[in-house]
């Protein structure tokens, strides 16, 4: 498909062009070059920011107290709801004029943000809702990790002076890097499909400042019935996604 | 650490601080839920006043609109549609009749599979699982788009659930691969010296032994097939459009009816909040093993 021209009409069958479409998206196409960039911004910034919170929030929670459970629960639901109707509810508390978080910033007397609607903080509140969503998830796999490890491990630690700062550092990290690893290569791999909260929230806009790769296929494919051209997108981004994880595998390698 | 030697006073400041944290921690993400069904009890007046109104005579009128009320845009006049009166009624079955054909068909193709990599070690297989569940949902749409056009499968029930068997598939293998390594191979061998079929030793030994972990698998697909939205999207029509769509469409009319967006949103959310609330050990597990064992 990616080498012909089609515009998906049963009547007018595909046109052969060869690479024609490829040499389009590398010859600085520039809606191919910002959906790459939003996409790489997006991802990259929510993944660390979700690991290092997960990662926080497990050391946290990763102690008895009253009510753990009921913590946990209320921790999955982020995870657990239909994307579109969070997207939905998250759309309009970012609303400038009458949105519950324009309030919040009010009362914080933070200076008015314009939320969804401005191309400098469109893909930071993008990547608030993101994290809102998905640290949990996170959060719970290093917990699974952490609750392995062998207690004795630390009263050695404790004996021979260790601070708990020194022993998060030198004991707990070390030993629930892999954990940490797999789950940011999970959250990176589902973190560039993300494709429902951005096209409920933004559709992309304003103007195409929030457009990822995964939009721009979309309406390449589905509004401007460029098939043929949509198919060439897929396979790099196919061979984008293919590249990101085959660094992080790496780096989990030589970690290891 | 040293919780014994220190003083009782510091004990306290140290657990009050803790538990203002996660008090802290629990309204931040529980907010928007709280949010969503508090808003869904307003009229649309008062979701639009500004700053928020927290005290409010609450109405049941939204979700009187959602259930029964049929906004213009469904009526499209597509033919074969669902009767005026039933829209949410109807979009709720679709969703979940893609929901559990996809889960129940994706459990007789993955549970073998994931079986099989399992007893014979293919990792290179479990890879080609894992790039399945790489790929953006949209690099599929794409070229099922247009084999769904050419096989009429568009708007009909089995093209749905065809294609959520690419949610539920990786999905349900990975989570099971898991399991099925902890089945120990001695219980199997003695099932064979005694006579069991390779089949019969699948059916009768390994799956009842792996039953918390198709809990876990199951629930997982129900909801990831319950909240998709890209598929329906473009491949549901007017017969078969899935919930989340619908709640969708809310969005698109010329005015923007925010209750019934709250009210939709609240009522597609319930089902799958009460479904974790009973389950969420088995949630947790299924969420939690492909990143501890991967």
């Amino acid at each position: 498909m990616s080498l012909f021209r089609w515009s998906g009409a049963a009547s007018t069958p595909p046109v052969w062009i060869g690479a024609g479409n490829y040499a389009d998206v590398f010859s600085g196409d520039p809606g191919f070059r910002n959906a790459l960039f939003v996409m790489a911004y997006f991802t990259v910034a929510s993944v660390l920011i979700e690991v290092t919170l997960g990662v926080g929030l497990a050391q946290l929670l990763n102690r008895e107290f009253v009510g753990k459970g009921i913590a946990r629960t209320l921790l999955i639901l982020p995870i657990a709801g239909t994307p579109v109707a969070l997207a939905l509810v998250w759309r309009h508390m970012y609303n400038p004029s009458n949105g519950v978080f324009t309030w919040f910033a009010e009362i914080l007397h933070l200076p008015p943000q314009r939320w969804l609607a401005d191309v400098t903080t469109v893909i930071p509140s993008l990547i608030l809702f993101d994290v809102w969503q998905w640290t949990p998830l996170i959060m719970l796999i290093t917990l699974a990790g952490l609750v392995s490890l062998p207690a004795d491990l630390y009263e050695a630690a404790q004996i021979d002076g260790a601070s708990p700062w020194q022993a998060f550092w030198r004991i707990t990290l070390p030993l629930v890097r892999p954990t940490i690893v797999a789950a940011a290569m999970l959250r990176f791999m589902d973190s560039v499909k993300t494709f429902d909260q951005i096209y409920v929230t933004t559709q992309g806009g304003p103007g195409i400042a929030s457009q990822t790769l995964n939009l721009y296929v979309f309406d390449q494919a589905f509004q401007y019935l460029h098939f043929g051209y949509a198919s060439a997108l897929l396979v790099v981004l196919f061979f984008v996604i293919l590249a990101g994880n085959a660094v992080l595998v790496s780096l989990r390698r030589g970690e290891a | 650490m040293g919780v014994f030697g220190e003083p009782r006073s510091a004990r306290i400041r140290r657990r009050i601080l803790f538990y203002g944290a996660l008090t802290l921690l629990l309204v931040v993400f529980v907010f928007p839920f709280f949010w969503m069904a508090f808003n869904s009890f307003k009229t649309n007046e008062k979701i639009l006043e500004y700053p928020p109104v927290f005290i409010f005579e609450p109405t049941l009128q939204n979700f009187k609109n959602v259930l029964w009320q049929t906004p213009v845009v469904y009526s499209s006049g597509a033919q074969g549609g669902p009767s005026a009166s039933s829209f949410f009624v109807q979009f709720t079955f679709n969703s979940a009749v893609v929901a559990f054909g996809s889960l129940g068909i994706g459990m007789v193709l993955a549970l073998p599979a994931a079986y099989g990599i399992a007893r014979y070690r293919r990792r290179m297989l479990a890879l080609g699982i894992l790039i399945c569940r790489m790929i953006p949902g949209i690099s599929f749409l794409v070229p099922l788009f247009i084999v769904f056009r050419v096989f009429g499968l568009l708007d009909t029930y089995s093209g749905l659930i065809i294609v959520h068997l690419i949610i539920t598939v990786p999905l349900i293998t990975w989570i099971m691969i898991g399991f099925f390594e902890e089945v120990p191979v001695e219980l199997e061998e003695a099932a064979r010296i005694d006579g069991c079929s390779r089949a019969g030793v699948f059916l009768r030994i390994a799956l009842p032994l792996v039953r918390p972990g198709l809990v876990s698998a199951a629930i997982l697909a129900l909801i990831f097939t319950w909240n998709s939205f890209l598929f329906p999207l473009i491949l549901a029509g007017a017969r078969t459009k899935t919930l989340p769509v619908m709640v969708y469409s809310f969005m698109t009319f010329d005015y923007l009816d925010l209750g019934g967006i709250y009210a939709a949103s609240t009522l597609i959310t319930l089902p799958v909040i009460i479904m974790v609330l009973l389950v969420q050990r088995q949630f947790i597990r299924g969420l939690t093993i492909g990143g501890v064992k991967g």
